[in-house]
């Protein structure tokens, strides 16, 4: 019966997704990718509840509908610790230090040129294995976490942002000389506008890397509240709805800081020709 | 061999017309042995040699000449945005540098180089912004020099919302906004079509008779060098040098039909003829 | 030559800078635990040296890292779980299978995301919002799961190597797939070409351009997805384990001795990339 009732919803869902994404108009291009999401949910379910899948396997979408509903002071409690505590701290101090250390670089090209190779030799090591050494200096709680994401996240806004000051044209700089203007106008009428599309790129993916990074530095230990904590001692009793809720919160979080930061880079740097 | 049929012969060997030097005391821009050489890799490339230069108060300059002649490399070092290697170079009686820091010229590039995230009013204003004037000034300026270019109309629109010739315009206009008396411009309308072209020289004719500025123009093209001119210096390259100068005496009321007369086609002749000979001697 | 050196001076300069502040950092955080330690009558100095050897400092100095390093990289053999090298090799191993499963289902959904609408359509939206979401969230998870259905050892820490490894590998490569110059696929309808002959002989080469950079992302992001792997289950071997093992204990050099052969393979995995690039541009004429 599950058998029957998988096949069709694939058959089905596919000449559905099939027809959908004949159509070029907008309406249609974000309907596809929203009716296949659904899809998946749909077969996930009808395949766990039909199957009987056990649940220390696999819990269907329902039960971890539920597991959110259920949990929701346990999530709200997470979300404090890990994302209000030492992601948003974390990201913005990181940040913020990235660009100034770019701009500080940008004064002197001796130390760019020094700077600037381990800067992005660092970024692509490991840096989350920092945790341990971090609870050491500042103990088990979001202090730790928060120093984690301030390093993983220093590094690609210092590359991105040193790129963006680098890449003025020549044109714009010798306008600026006929001027007679300092370094200090140029660097800020000039140079840090034109850097602003690369900042938002460090920013976008420095969002990305905070989270990941107060997650899994909560695997390394952590006082009794955090996602990563949630998710690592739920997962090793087996209680995988609330593991998946945790996970669904993660994701949702991630993404909708994603959206904002997209919508904020869409009003403050309106003028790149990204968008006309 | 004449190609316009209504044009009266103009015998080939016609002397091209000599420079002759102007009182240093009317002079707007004076250079004398002016050179520049710059050594890379090894090669020493001699961009400029032994101008000697006079432009006074009013004139209209063209320098004019083949790719490497080294007009563009006059035109910055004028600007203070080279240095010279040898020679003498006075800038309103000054130096390059200090007349550079006193913002006596307004500098036009071979692109608009607006900054796209301000409006047009804005970027009119950016220069006034550098020197500290106050804001109800710059905004006076600005309103005035949209104005005089006929973008007044436009002043709250972004760079890319603008056709290339109306964003040259609006360049023009924010090297104006802050009444220098000399304007320096490397090619201005290189990048546009022919059409858009026409109309713009007219209108920086018309301009340049309205304010009364100096002028130092930089072009790749005779016509456009002979309507605007008062005085058009014909370079050449390897190495970069003055060949000759000649005087346009073309009617001060003019539009674009004038360059159907025999008075415009006699200096254009000339001009190339200047040009065809430094090209030879290369 | 002299432009190589003047290139690696400002290099050579900042590291020297940042050794010599490593150093002082050591002095400074583990100035307490020395001074509890000292006699009463040690000096100022003493206790600055002291600084420098402590059994469980705060900070150990470059020189106790080393020496850590050397030791359990030369002092034991490579199969005992002793040596850092043991386990260096077993993260190691977990992310290259990762990173070529990463390869494979990577390249096979590019193609098909490129050929099929269908699947461009419905997919592709997906993995563009994934890079907003922490995907080694699921880490702990799927360990837990697949041990429970009798699949330990490699092939767990292998999937969330892969997993993460796996999306910069297929955006790049469709990318990649998709920037060919539309002239010169143009000119192959000309020849009334296959879809397959399209593929082989414009969009694949096209495509090394992407990949190659792609790879230089993933195969650190590999590195990182097997470490991760190690932690939720207290794993017994791999640098992550080691990393746990080394903060349980409060060994300090042993930490930051795992840390930096983390570097060294992230190090050695990019430059791999980088090699496997020359190779494939030379191959080519010089250029990609």
């Amino acid at each position: 019966m599950t058998t029957l009732l998988l096949l069709g919803s694939l058959l089905t869902g596919g000449v559905v997704l099939a027809l959908l994404a004949r159509n070029d108009r907008p309406a249609f291009r974000i309907a596809t990718p929203i009716v296949f999401g659904l899809l998946v949910l749909w077969l996930w379910q009808i395949v766990c509840t039909g199957y009987e899948v056990p649940l220390v396997l696999l819990p269907p979408p329902a039960t971890i509908a539920a597991a959110v509903v259920n949990h929701l002071p346990t999530l709200a409690a997470d979300f404090r610790q890990t994302f209000l505590r030492a992601v948003i701290p974390g990201w913005a101090i990181g940040s913020s230090a990235g660009l100034l250390a770019a701009i500080a670089l940008d004064a002197s090209p001796f130390l760019r040129r020094g700077v600037l190779p381990l800067g992005s030799l660092v970024s692509a090591m490991p840096i989350v294995g920092i945790a341990p050494i971090m609870v050491m200096w500042f103990g088990f709680d979001w202090q730790s976490k928060a120093a984690v994401v301030v390093v993983m996240t220093f590094f690609p806004m210092l590359i991105n942002a040193a790129a963006g000051l680098g890449q003025t044209g020549a044109m714009e700089g010798d306008l600026m000389s006929t001027y007679a203007a300092g370094y200090g106008q140029t660097l800020l009428k000039l140079r840090l506008p034109f850097a602003l599309p690369f900042v938002f790129n460090a920013l976008k993916l420095n969002a990305t890397l905070a989270l990941i990074g107060a997650i899994v530095a909560e695997f390394f230990g952590t006082p009794i509240v955090g996602m990563g904590f949630r998710i690592s001692t739920q997962a090793a009793r087996l209680n995988l709805d609330v593991v998946w809720a945790e996970i669904v919160m993660a994701a949702l979080a991630g993404s909708i800081s994603f959206a904002l930061l997209a919508l904020l880079e869409r009003v403050v740097t309106f003028w790149h020709p990204s968008y006309h | 061999m004449s190609v316009w049929p209504n044009a009266r012969a103009v015998p080939p060997e016609a002397p091209i017309p000599v420079f002759v030097d102007a009182p240093i005391r009317e002079s707007v821009i004076q250079a004398r042995g002016l050179g520049l050489t710059f050594a890379t890799d090894g090669h020493r490339t001699v961009a400029l040699t032994d101008v000697d230069l006079s432009i006074r108060k009013g004139e209209f300059v063209s320098l004019i000449g083949p790719s490497g002649c080294g007009k563009t490399t006059l035109l910055r070092l004028i600007a203070d945005l080279q240095q010279a290697s040898t020679g003498t170079l006075l800038v309103n009686g000054t130096t390059p540098a200090e007349a550079r820091r006193q913002r006596a010229y307004g500098y036009v590039f071979q692109a608009p180089a607006l900054y796209p995230w301000r409006s047009l009013e804005r970027n009119v204003m950016l220069p006034l912004e550098v020197m500290g004037l106050p804001l109800a000034e710059r905004k006076r300026r600005a309103a005035r020099v949209l104005d005089l270019v006929g973008l007044a109309d436009f002043r709250k629109r972004f760079p890319w919302q603008l056709s290339g010739g109306m964003q040259q315009r609006a360049s023009i206009a924010r090297a104006l906004s802050f009444e220098p008396n000399l304007l320096l411009m490397d090619e201005p309308f290189g990048a546009l079509d022919e059409i858009t072209r026409d109309g713009l020289t007219l209108h920086l004719h018309q301009l340049w008779r309205r304010t009364g500025l100096t002028a130092v123009f930089v072009t790749h093209s005779v016509l456009e060098a002979v309507f605007l001119s008062t005085r058009i210096v014909v370079m050449s390259s390897r190495p970069g040098r003055v060949v000759a100068v000649i005087d346009s005496d073309l009617p001060a009321e003019r539009d674009l039909d004038v360059r159907e007369t025999s008075r415009f086609l006699a200096v254009a002749h000339a001009v190339r003829a200047a040009l065809r000979e430094g090209h030879g001697d290369a | 030559m002299r432009d190589r050196l003047s290139r690696a001076l400002p290099l050579l300069c900042v590291l020297a800078i940042l050794i010599a502040v490593w150093f002082a950092g050591s002095v400074a955080m583990n100035w307490d635990q020395a001074q509890d330690l000292a006699d009463e009558d040690a000096t100022w100095s003493d206790i600055a040296q002291a600084t420098l050897a402590l059994d469980r400092p705060l900070l150990p100095t470059p020189d106790q890292v080393a020496s850590e390093m050397i030791r359990s990289m030369f002092g034991y053999p490579p199969t005992s779980p002793r040596s850092l090298v043991f386990h260096a090799g077993v993260t190691a191993w977990a992310a290259i299978v990762g990173f070529g499963i990463a390869l494979l289902a990577g390249m096979a959904l590019a193609i098909g995301i490129v050929h099929v609408r269908t699947l461009d359509r419905a997919l592709m939206p997906w993995l563009i919002a994934s890079q907003a979401v922490p995907v080694l969230a699921i880490a702990p998870m799927v360990v837990v799961v697949l041990g429970n259905v009798g699949l330990t050892g490699v092939l767990p820490k292998a999937l969330i190597a892969g997993w993460l490894s796996f999306f910069p590998v297929t955006t790049g490569l469709v990318k990649g797939l998709r920037s060919s110059d539309p002239m010169q696929r143009d000119l192959m309808r000309t020849y009334s070409a296959t879809e397959a002959q399209v593929f082989v002989k414009l969009r694949w080469p096209a495509a090394m351009s992407f990949l190659f950079p792609s790879m230089k992302v993933a195969a650190p992001l590999a590195l990182v997805g097997a470490i991760v792997a190690e932690l939720p289950t207290g794993a017994q071997a791999g640098l992550g384990a080691r990393l746990l093992t080394g903060s349980y204990y409060g060994q300090t050099p042993q930490i930051w001795a795992a840390l930096f052969m983390a570097a060294f393979l992230a190090m050695l995995a990019v430059a791999l990339v980088d090699l496997t690039q020359a190779l494939a541009a030379y191959a080519r004429g010089g250029r990609l």
